[in-house]
């Protein structure tokens, strides 16, 4: 029998998250710290409109683009939130996700050969929907001194004659960190002069602490060369609605529309009727549990300190990235030990990148009582192996 | 703070001083003070425990009065409120709006007893003009929190991306 299988796909490492996902199955009563999605319940008024909306009968296709009044709800959204005005009828596009926007905008844009920049530690799908979409993947390590911010050098750096796309995670799934208006004006230019795209993943831009986010697409001269990515998941904890959407220029968001009604026809009706109720009436939901997290985050910053963790201060997202190099083991050996002695399952930071080595990422998308208990854990961990503060 | 201590503890009033500290970004100490002061401004006015008594067979039965009344001169209804709240068996008085004046809720061992103490006790008031007895037959949900429904495990896989 010939090969059934395509090279390009099978190439493909298969994701750590996974690997580690496999692990922690095999360990009874495991309590685990390494969800990335909301822990609580899409807001009832939200759930109730979705159900309204099979009780009409809203069980057909809705145009390729997504419901208009969803679009126009979401243009009113970004404009409120961000200051970014985009024209629902030609520069939106509603997905499967985020994910799926990821995926339209790399192949939308793409030529084989073509470069993107990829900043690491990050989100665990940029790199294999590049290599899908026949780009090549250039990381950029992110360092922890630098509050895991891309900079300018390290832009500067990473790009060459073949670089067409950077794609900006940030509030940053695993490390928490952001990118300040200072952060993104001290790059954007180096993006105009150097005429690159920006694929600029925001999903979690109601999650952040202490400061509002800002999208790289409200600096000036950067619209024009930036998609962004957003969805429902993280801040209206939807993610099983699967919706999400993409805004920018209209040639670019006319191809992805293309692939999007080939590969997929229309994102989810009952999802788009629930989001509308979402945009509309869900200003306080998003406050209430960006509340709780901000809580939890304290929380487990301060107690992971006090156990002798080097922990970054996140300032977005729900996750922390400890540095464990102190203890002198591998973030997988680490990981491993504590699933084994205590039970407790958090992500080894290599998992997300390369450059992940030496850090956990631990979500904080759990109960406070959930978190003591498995601090408490992690304490006993620490204390067993005689780990002191670095 | 103090708000953010309220709603902390409206929640979850076991919560200890030291991870309230944590969450909200204070110290112990700070915490501690600001609590013990809402206690003597009786802002913090207790710390009852919400139960299902539905557990056991034993019958426990609540009403919700509407009570028709006058007010009185100089005192409108405080004073007949109070004639009223004072009774152990009374656990809440409402002064409403609408079709009667004050709503209690009233809770005994039995049917017999919450028609005894509104026929001996609270409908013989001389400001009573008229009571109406509505018997609780399932209560599901209370201060915010459900008492029906099974409790739900964490549905979400272990780890995901």
């Amino acid at each position: 029998m010939r090969d059934p299988l395509n090279s390009k796909v099978r190439a493909i490492k298969p994701s750590g998250i996974r690997k580690f996902f496999d692990i922690v199955k095999e360990i009874d009563g495991a309590i685990s710290l390494g969800v990335g999605e909301p822990d609580f319940d899409t807001p009832w008024h939200i759930r109730e409109e979705g159900i309204y909306a099979l009780e009409r009968g809203k069980t057909f296709y809705t145009s390729n683009a997504g419901l208009l009044e969803l679009r126009e709800e979401i243009a009113k959204y970004l404009e409120r939130r961000q200051g970014l005005s985009y024209d629902f009828k030609n520069e939106i596009l509603v997905t499967i996700g985020g994910s799926e926007a990821i995926d339209a905008a790399l192949r939308a844009m793409l030529d084989a050969g073509d470069e993107v920049l990829i900043p690491e530690p990050c989100y665990v799908s940029y790199v294999p929907c590049v290599t899908l979409a026949d780009g090549v993947p250039v990381t950029i390590d992110l360092k922890e001194e630098n509050s895991f911010k891309l900079t300018r050098e390290e832009l500067l750096g990473a790009i060459t004659d073949k670089t067409k796309i950077l794609i900006m995670p940030f509030p940053n799934n695993p490390t928490g960190g952001i990118m300040t208006r200072e952060d993104l004006e001290a790059i954007a230019d180096v993006i105009i002069e150097k005429d690159l795209f920006v694929i600029s993943d925001e999903i979690y831009s109601e999650l952040t602490y202490g400061r509002d986010h800002v999208s790289i697409a409200s600096l000036p001269g950067m619209k024009e060369r930036t998609i962004v990515i957003n969805g429902f998941s993280k801040s209206y904890a939807m993610t099983g609605w699967r919706l999400g959407y993409a805004c920018g220029p209209e040639a670019i968001l006319k191809q992805m529309t293309k692939i999007h009604q080939f590969a997929i026809m229309c994102a989810p009706t009952t999802s788009q009727c629930a989001a509308i109720e979402a945009l509309r009436n869900g200003d306080e939901d998003v406050l209430r549990m960006r509340e709780a997290y901000d809580e939890r985050r304290r929380y487990l910053v301060t107690r992971l300190n006090e156990m002798g963790f080097h922990t970054f201060e996140p300032e977005g997202a729900f996750y922390v990235f400890p540095s464990i190099k102190h203890t002198g083991m591998t973030s997988d050996e680490f990981a491993t030990a504590l699933l084994k002695e205590e039970k407790v399952a958090v992500v080894p930071g290599t998992a997300f990148g390369d450059c992940g080595e030496g850090f956990l990422r631990i979500s904080y998308a759990y109960s406070i009582e959930n978190l003591k208990t498995a601090l408490d854990r992690i304490e006993r961990f620490m204390k067993n192996h005689e780990y002191s503060a670095s | 703070m103090r708000e953010k201590i309220l709603h902390a503890i409206a929640k979850n009033s076991k919560i200890s001083a030291k991870d309230l500290a944590m969450m909200l970004g204070s110290t112990e100490e700070e915490i501690k003070k600001e609590i013990q002061a809402m206690e003597d401004e009786h802002i913090i006015c207790g710390y009852p425990t919400l139960i299902n008594w539905d557990f056991d067979e034993k019958e426990r039965v609540t009403a919700i009065i509407e009570v028709k009344v006058t007010p009185q001169r100089g005192r409108g209804f405080d004073k007949i409120a109070e004639r009223i709240y004072r009774f152990d068996e009374v656990s809440a008085v409402y002064l409403v709006s609408g079709g009667f004046d004050l709503a209690i809720i009233v809770e005994g061992r039995s049917m017999r007893e919450i028609a005894g103490f509104v026929s001996d006790k609270l409908a013989p008031l001389e400001a009573v003009l008229s009571t109406s007895t509505n018997f609780i037959l399932k209560k599901y949900k209370e201060n915010g929190m459900p008492l029906v429904g099974e409790v739900r495990d964490d549905e979400r896989e272990l780890i995901t991306p």
